[in-house]
Parts: C-alpha cells; sequence; structure tokens
C-alpha cells in the first residue's frame, strides 16, 4: 500500500470557491488551485459589487460624498462617515468643537464593538458552532438600538456631516450606553469561554494561516489582522484623531501571526473598546453639536489626506482639490482590499477546510473591497 | 528624518526630483517615469530612509498628463513621504511596477490599471480587477464617457 502511494501520481485541479459561498460572507470568488485538499494557490476574483464611489464621487458635494461612504464597510460605517468628515474639516482649517469630537469617538467604538460581535458570531458560525452567532447577534442588538435612537438608523447612520454631527445626543444615550457596558462586561467572559478555550476552535486556528510580520507590512495588512503578526499599525495610537489623545488604552499586539492571534486580538481590542467609552461617557462637554459651515463647501486647491482605524484596519481617504463644490479625485484607501491580497501567502500549503478560518480572521466585508 | 533631511537625501538618490509641500501635509516628491524604480527601491532598503510601508497607492487624471500617487511611511523611522511620478503619454502611459519592493502594490496597481489604464512594465498579473475583463475605456480618466450606465444631472 505504501509503495502503491508513492507511485501515485497526483494531478492539480481548479475549484471555485463563491461567488456564492456561505463563508466569503458577500459576493467575493476565489479560484482555488488545489493538490488534493493542499492549497496550492489562492486567486481572489472581486468586483462583483463595484460600484465605482471614487467617480460617484467627483460628481457630489462635499455634503453628499460623506453618505456614499456608509456603503464601502458598512459595519464601520460610522467610522468611514468620519474619516471623510475629518478630511474636509483639514481642508477648511475649521475647529471642531470638543463636544462632537468626544461623542464622534464613543460612537466610533461602539460601532468598533458591533463589528467585532458581528465577526465573532459569524467567525464561530464558519467553523460549526451556531450558538456565537445567536450569542453576538443579541449583544449586538443593544448596540443598534442606542444608534436607532441617536442616529434614526440601525446600520448605514448617516451621523456624521463636515464640521459636526447631525443633531445632538438623544437624552437616553449616555444611561443606554452604560447599561450596556454593565450587560457586555458579564458577556464578553462567555465568549471566552465558548470559543477561546474550545479545543476543537484551537485545534483550526493556532498555527494555521501564518503571516509574517515582514509579510503583514509588505501586504499592507492593518488593523486587528496586522496586529495580529506583530505589526503596531493601530491609527488610533500613531496618528490620533478625534478624542483619541485624550484617552488610555493599550494598542493589542500578538506576534504569532496565526488565525488564532487575530482573533485574540479582536476580543481584546473589545476590552479596550469598553475601556475608551467609559473614559469619555461621563465626560462629555457641553457645547455645540456642530460647528457653522457653509452651505456650499468649497476646498482650498491642494490634496488632502485622513486615516483612521476602522474595525477592519487603517481606512485613508484622499481628497485632491481643485477649489470647485465638488471634489477633483477622491480615492478611498480601503482597509479589506490590502488584507484580501496577503490571503494567496497565508493560505499557500495550508488546507481548504482552514482557509475558511483563515477568511474569517481577516474579517473581509466585500463592500469595502470592491468600494 | 524631516522634510529638508529628506529632501537632501532624495538628492543624493536621483537628479530629476521636484519637491513642492505647497497645498499638502506631507513632502511630495514628483519625478519622471523612468526614475521611479531605483528611487523607489534605495528609499526602500536605505537604511536612513527606510520606507517600508505602502500605505496608498492612486492614479490621478489631471488632463495634460497622467499620474500615480505612492504615499510611502517607514514603521521605524516614523517619517512620510509622497512620491508622484508623471506620465506625460496619454495614449500609451507605462511606468515600471513597485509590487516587486512592496507586495501590496500588486493589486492597488491593477487597480490604477483598470480605472485609468496605466500600464505598470514587469508587473506579474496585470488584468483588469474591479470591473468585467471586456470594459471599455478607462472610468476615472476625465475624458471618460458612458452614456448607458452614468446619468448626468
Amino acid at each position: 500500500m505504501e509503495d502503491l502511494l508513492n507511485k501515485a501520481e497526483t494531478q492539480e485541479y481548479f475549484i471555485n470557491m463563491g461567488p456564492q459561498h456561505p463563508s466569503t460572507h458577500g459576493v467575493l470568488r476565489l479560484m482555488l488551485t488545489l493538490d488534493g485538499e493542499i492549497i496550492k494557490k489562492v486567486e481572489p476574483h472581486l468586483g462583483y459589487i463595484h460600484r465605482s464611489i471614487e467617480k460617484m464621487s467627483e460628481k457630489d458635494s462635499y455634503y453628499q460624498m460623506v453618505h456614499l461612504t456608509d456603503r464601502m464597510d458598512y459595519l464601520s460605517c460610522h467610522i468611514n462617515n468620519e474619516a471623510v468628515c475629518l478630511a474636509i474639516e483639514k481642508g477648511l482649517q475649521l475647529e471642531i468643537p470638543d463636544r462632537v469630537k468626544y461623542i464622534r469617538t464613543i460612537i466610533s467604538e461602539l460601532t468598533r464593538l458591533s463589528s467585532h460581535q458581528l465577526w465573532w458570531g459569524v467567525m464561530g458560525m464558519d467553523l460549526g458552532a451556531i450558538t456565537t452567532f445567536l450569542y453576538g447577534f443579541r449583544d449586538r442588538e443593544m448596540i443598534t438600538d442606542i444608534f436607532e435612537e441617536t442616529c434614526g438608523a440601525r446600520l448605514t447612520m448617516n451621523y456624521n456631516v463636515p464640521g459636526g454631527l447631525m443633531f445632538d445626543i438623544h437624552p437616553n444615550f449616555q444611561k443606554r450606553t452604560k447599561d450596556f457596558i454593565k450587560h457586555f462586561k458579564k458577556k464578553l467572559p462567555e465568549y471566552d469561554e465558548l470559543l477561546s478555550g474550545n479545543i476543537i476552535f484551537t485545534e483550526r486556528t493556532k498555527d494555521i494561516g501564518y503571516l509574517s510580520k515582514e509579510d503583514a507590512i509588505s501586504y499592507g495588512v492593518t488593523g486587528p489582522s496586522g496586529r495580529g503578526s506583530g505589526f503596531a499599525c493601530d491609527v488610533r495610537k500613531r496618528i490620533p484623531y478625534s478624542a483619541y489623545d485624550k484617552v488610555e488604552f493599550k494598542e493589542i499586539i500578538y506576534t504569532e501571526g496565526d488565525s488564532f492571534a487575530r482573533y485574540k486580538v479582536r476580543m481584546d481590542e473589545m476590552k479596550e473598546s469598553l475601556y475608551i467609552i467609559e473614559q469619555l461617557i461621563d465626560n462629555i462637554p457641553e457645547g455645540d453639536f456642530k460647528a457653522k459651515t457653509k452651505a456650499v463647501i468649497k476646498l482650498p486647491d491642494g490634496e488632502y489626506y485622513q486615516r483612521v482605524e476602522t474595525a477592519r484596519g487603517e481606512l485613508g481617504v484622499y481628497i485632491i482639490s481643485d477649489n470647485k463644490k465638488n471634489p477633483y479625485r477622491v480615492k478611498y484607501r480601503s482597509p479589506g482590499f490590502s488584507n484580501l491580497s496577503a490571503l494567496d501567502t497565508m493560505a499557500r500549503g495550508g488546507k481548504i477546510a482552514d482557509l475558511v478560518a483563515m477568511m474569517s480572521t481577516l474579517d473581509l466585508v466585500i463592500p469595502d473591497i470592491d468600494r | 528624518m524631516n522634510n529638508e533631511e529628506l529632501k537632501q537625501k532624495i538628492n543624493t538618490l536621483t537628479d530629476k526630483a521636484e519637491f513642492s509641500e505647497e497645498g499638502s501635509e506631507f513632502l511630495n516628491v514628483i519625478i519622471p517615469p523612468e526614475a521611479l524604480h531605483s528611487l523607489a527601491s534605495s528609499l526602500k532598503f536605505d537604511n536612513d530612509t527606510k520606507f517600508d510601508f505602502l500605505f496608498c497607492l492612486s492614479g490621478v487624471d489631471w488632463i495634460t498628463h497622467l499620474m500615480t500617487v505612492y504615499h510611502l511611511t517607514s514603521t521605524e523611522l516614523k517619517h512620510t513621504l509622497v512620491l508622484k511620478v508623471k506620465i506625460h503619454d496619454r495614449e500609451n502611459p507605462e511606468v515600471d511596477t513597485v509590487c516587486d519592493l512592496w507586495r501590496t502594490a500588486e493589486f492597488h496597481e491593477r487597480e490604477v490599471y483598470d480605472l485609468f489604464g496605466i500600464k505598470f512594465r514587469n508587473h506579474p498579473d496585470l488584468r483588469r480587477i474591479l470591473l468585467d475583463d471586456d470594459w471599455k475605456g478607462f472610468p476615472l480618466r476625465k475624458d471618460y464617457k458612458d452614456e448607458v450606465n452614468i446619468v448626468e444631472f
């Protein structure tokens, strides 16, 4: 038998994973070159939901273009809006009230939490644990309810406008946020109990999907995925914006570079997010919720670059202005696009079943990649 | 390194660079296409610069010329720089690839090729990435006309 196996010739073959595959969480097609169940090559085919937001923004006014960014990374919609608003405010050299900065930071962190909760639920489900999905969505519901009350929407919130916020926070906002923190602090250990220590889960994530620090930097893998490889890329620490310079928090870094490290970064980040919100929630300064802006914004000639940390990594907004009421060119450097490019390196030599876990820990959101 | 030191350093590496800090928060270095690859590789490997993180690669259509823009930063030395390559040939724009230096460029260059039609020499797999393979024209160019899909107001 042994002899026979050694003599047997194997043949490489292709499999299409997606565009309609449950674990791609959207319409992404991966062309896999396989030898048995060993992955030889992963070739992503993207663009199924490309809407050319960059081209549309060239026709829009600066007020309008903010709202298109909700539709990129819909799980970090508030942070995307914030990035564009910060870039425009940078161009206008506008002084933003402290109240706006605090509220923006709190809601950004709530957004990050809800994104991570959804990621955690879905990651468990990808690996066959249906309970995590229910747990994750149960707790995420509390955050979306807070958003609904304050912003009027649950997912694409459109809460930011250049200069500040659409409207002031709801009177219940602080109380409900504190209730949520109290609730979620009790639930987080449950999350750990269910997955982090689970033997099936750890066997399927530890030492799998390895990405070295050099590769992470070279591929521009940022966010929790980059920090799982030891790349200190947190924009909130490197180039603080909004109220991040006023709060204390740790930049979570793991150096293992495997799927489990990326998982752990997000789990620890949830604790840090709670800590950030706790520091700010009782100290929101009084004042206006919006700085005065003109009805038509014209940015001075030049170019403006703003980086923020979304739940998936570094989002860059690059605006080139020629002093007209709409931008000359807008470029969104979306985190998912760069993170996906490293998938081939991570997956080579691994098993096809582990690819699902690798994609889960990269936390891909397809509209963010396709824009 | 601060911007002044960076300027001096780049002047020792190439004599074709123009500098500008106007209207931008970073130091802008404008170079012709033929100078790109050697300058980029020195910037990455030189111990004084160590630009190891290409955090944004974009194309711009300036009507008189096309431009590729490279936002670079060093994770160790913390300085940032913007490389801009002016390409005057609109019919057949070509520039060297940098994906042998920063692998993130592989996807980003495909995107620029897809939307601006700028070709990257020595790119391992230069195909359209977001649009269909049989798409005609390059949508982010300013002279692009598409009467079917784009509604003008």
